[in-house]
């Protein structure tokens, strides 16, 4: 893991942020990142993200579902062990219905969310980096990743002009590593609490 | 921008002048600090309930099903009427979460999380039901199809009992997927907000190391929606295929199309009911009335005077088929065993008409909907009405059979399927209450989404919007793609 040079800028307000992207943006800057406490809509799009495919994964894992449970069910009753029921067709599609459903549901389900775990690499034992501790309570927290031609002070100038209301560099981690989260020491203040 | 513009004539979701970090504050303060003594005493009498419940079942299975007041003629009595009863209770959350989503409906997000949770905690109550019913319960994993040694044996799968297996543990998986994932985010914040050491590392885990990232949220959201859409069928399914295990059969009362649509519009107004008697008492206790506001309460008794008088239809169709079909064994099920009053049982279905037909058409008034004590009053009726519906099914059905040398009048519960029944509600509020101790009652990020938009401090900035002439303001507000 490399650790890598940050500007951060908090905003406070999601009408000042998206100007402040779009001119960040067009400096000619890279934002890494914008963490937010809510989902903003718009905010993926301001940022040049593209579509997540997730859905389309889900999709997939529907009809694995689907074959799975056709398929087991027509072999266990066609192949494996021929039931008679009452003289009834050994593939008895309509009553397997309700069972190919659920198994369908199950598998999309169960498995879009291991890959949006995947994909955001979240796992309990993960940790990561945070730029700032209000990014999941009031804080819009814009990240820009330093390059050797990056001015700080002239970003920091260029965020504080658009609206941050507090900026900063960071040297930080890129990515995620197994920890717990009480070896930080900067517990939430209680004088804030009372 | 993106922020909508909502109009005046809709009630605020939240009351008060907040802001993004006053939300945090209200919702993530009782979770924060020590629980009451009001607290205590509930949790008490829940987990000495749920002891109570152990016990019973210890006897159950020490000694046989024959523990419970069951017979020859009466093979499913309370602990049958008590599965349904729980897994229709769980429909509400799931009705809550998926279907008012994708209808957009903004007022869930006040009491989503909760139901959700209430949803999930129903269906374990539910599954214990059919579990010990099943007698040699150390055999439970029987019910799993599996390559096995006993021949293999299979199950069946043309049978509505293992579609039960296959429906309910989905909708537990479905659920508790779609609930946690929803409470990453918000766990995320009150881990960065903890104040002690071992709070920070627990729900440094819990949260999964949630960060807020764009991207993240954006992923988030596409799951959200078809968890949500892969759920709405799903919770169809679940009570469909519950009716499924009557429907199919042969008995009398039971034999009928139009059980699906009925027990699926029942599961939600019992639900419903319970999201009620749940949130009534907890935005008083947390102090959460600005976020579940009467406005919530109001809609939710929209939905159980709508479902109810679904539910009175079909009784009434019942009725008229049993009378139209000239089919005697219908016919003296639900026109003897049932609607007559002093029939054995008669007691029970007039009890559940009171309950589930005529006490909830009080809610065609706004003035009871909006009425507290009303609405929490109404709210147990309601589920004491739709156990009974649940009751009336089972038993008219069966006490009475094609063999009157087998007919069984008297049958009542042993002290034991009782202690069983008030074992689920011990298993059920010991888990809720340690939800509102541990978690987050309502959906925070989800509040601070439409914070702007229907928040009551914010909406009065619309007055100047509308008092702008339409022209200029189509012009200002409309969405540019």
């Amino acid at each position: 893991m490399a650790q890598k040079k940050f500007v951060v800028g908090c905003f406070d307000n999601e009408n000042v942020l998206f100007p402040a992207v779009k001119q960040v943006r067009t400096a000619g800057y890279k934002i890494k990142d914008v963490y937010t406490p809510f989902a903003v809509h718009g905010l993926d799009h301001a940022l040049g993200m593209r579509e997540t495919s997730l859905h389309t994964a889900g999709f997939i894992y529907g009809i694995t579902g689907t074959t799975t449970a056709v398929s087991a069910i027509s072999w266990i009753f066609t192949k494996d062990w021929p039931l008679n029921i009452g003289g009834k067709p050994h593939f008895a599609l309509p009553a397997w219905v309700p069972i190919i459903f659920e198994l369908t549901v199950l598998f999309a389900a169960v498995g879009m969310v291991l890959t949006f775990c995947y994909l955001c690499q979240l796992a309990p034992g993960v940790k990561k980096h945070h730029f700032h501790k209000r990014a999941t309570d009031d804080l819009f927290v814009m990240v820009i990743e330093c390059t050797d031609k990056t001015n700080t002070e002239d970003l920091k100038a260029l965020l504080s002009a658009n609206g941050a209301i507090e900026t900063d560099v960071q040297v930080a981690e890129e990515g995620w590593w197994f920890g717990t989260y009480d070896k930080e020491d900067n517990l939430y203040n209680e004088k804030q609490l009372a | 921008m993106h922020i909508k513009y909502e109009s005046q004539l809709r009630e605020p979701l939240v009351y008060g002048d907040k802001n993004f970090h006053q939300v945090t504050e209200d919702i993530l303060r009782p979770i924060e600090v020590k629980p009451s003594r009001l607290w205590y005493i509930g949790f008490f009498i829940a987990v000495t309930l749920l002891l109570f419940g152990v016990y019973s079942l210890y006897r159950e299975v020490t000694y046989g099903v024959g523990q419970w007041n069951l017979n020859k003629t009466i093979g499913w009595g309370w602990d049958i009427t008590n599965f349904v009863w729980w897994v229709g209770i769980g429909h509400a959350g799931t009705l809550i979460s998926a279907i008012l989503l994708l209808f957009r409906q903004g007022w869930r997000t006040g009491v989503n999380r909760a139901a959700e949770a209430m949803t999930i905690f129903a269906v374990m109550c539910a599954g214990q039901f059919p579990i010990f019913h099943m007698g040699r319960v150390w055999l439970a994993f029987f019910i799993m199809p599996y390559p096995n040694s006993r021949g293999p044996l299979w199950v069946n799968f043309n049978s509505p009992l293992l579609w039960d297996v296959f429906a309910i543990s989905t909708y537990f998986t479905v659920s508790l997927l779609f609930w946690y994932s929803g409470l990453i985010p918000d766990l995320a914040s009150v881990r960065d907000r903890a104040f002690t050491k071992l709070r920070k590392k627990l729900y440094g885990i819990a949260s999964f190391g949630w960060t807020g990232s764009t991207k993240h949220w954006q992923r988030h959201e596409s799951l959200s929606l078809v968890l949500a859409g892969l759920s709405t069928p799903l919770v169809l399914s679940v009570h469909t295929i519950v009716s499924f295990d009557f429907a199919t059969s042969v008995i009398p009362g039971w034999h009928t199309t139009i059980f699906p649509p009925y027990f699926v519009a029942g599961a939600i107004f019992s639900g419903f009911a319970m999201v009620q008697t749940l949130m009534l008492v907890v935005r008083k206790v947390f102090g959460l009335t600005d976020y579940i506001t009467i406005g919530h309460i109001e809609m939710m008794n929209k939905v159980i005077v709508l479902t109810g008088s679904i539910v009175g239809i079909a009784y009434l169709t019942e009725l008229f088929m049993g009378w139209y079909s000239q089919n005697k064994y219908e016919g003296y099920t639900f026109w003897y065993s049932r609607a007559y009053l002093f029939s054995p049982y008669g007691w029970s279905y007039w009890g559940m008409m009171a309950c589930n037909v005529l006490s909830p058409q009080i809610f065609w008034s706004k003035k009871m909907r909006r009425n507290v004590f009303v609405t929490f009053f109404m709210s147990i009726i309601v589920n004491i009405g739709m156990w009974f519906e649940r009751f009336v099914i089972i038993v008219t059905s069966l006490y009475r059979d094609y063999l009157p040398s087998s007919w069984s009048v008297y049958y009542s519960p042993s002290i034991w399927e009782i202690g069983f029944y008030a074992g689920t509600f011990g298993l059920f509020f010991t888990c809720f209450f340690l939800f509102a101790k541990y978690f987050p009652v309502i959906a925070v990020a989800e509040i601070k989404y439409v914070l702007k938009r229907s928040g009551e401090s914010y909406k009065t900035d619309m007055n100047t919007l509308e008092a702008q002439p339409l022209d200029k303001f189509i012009h200002d507000n409309a969405h540019a793609h």
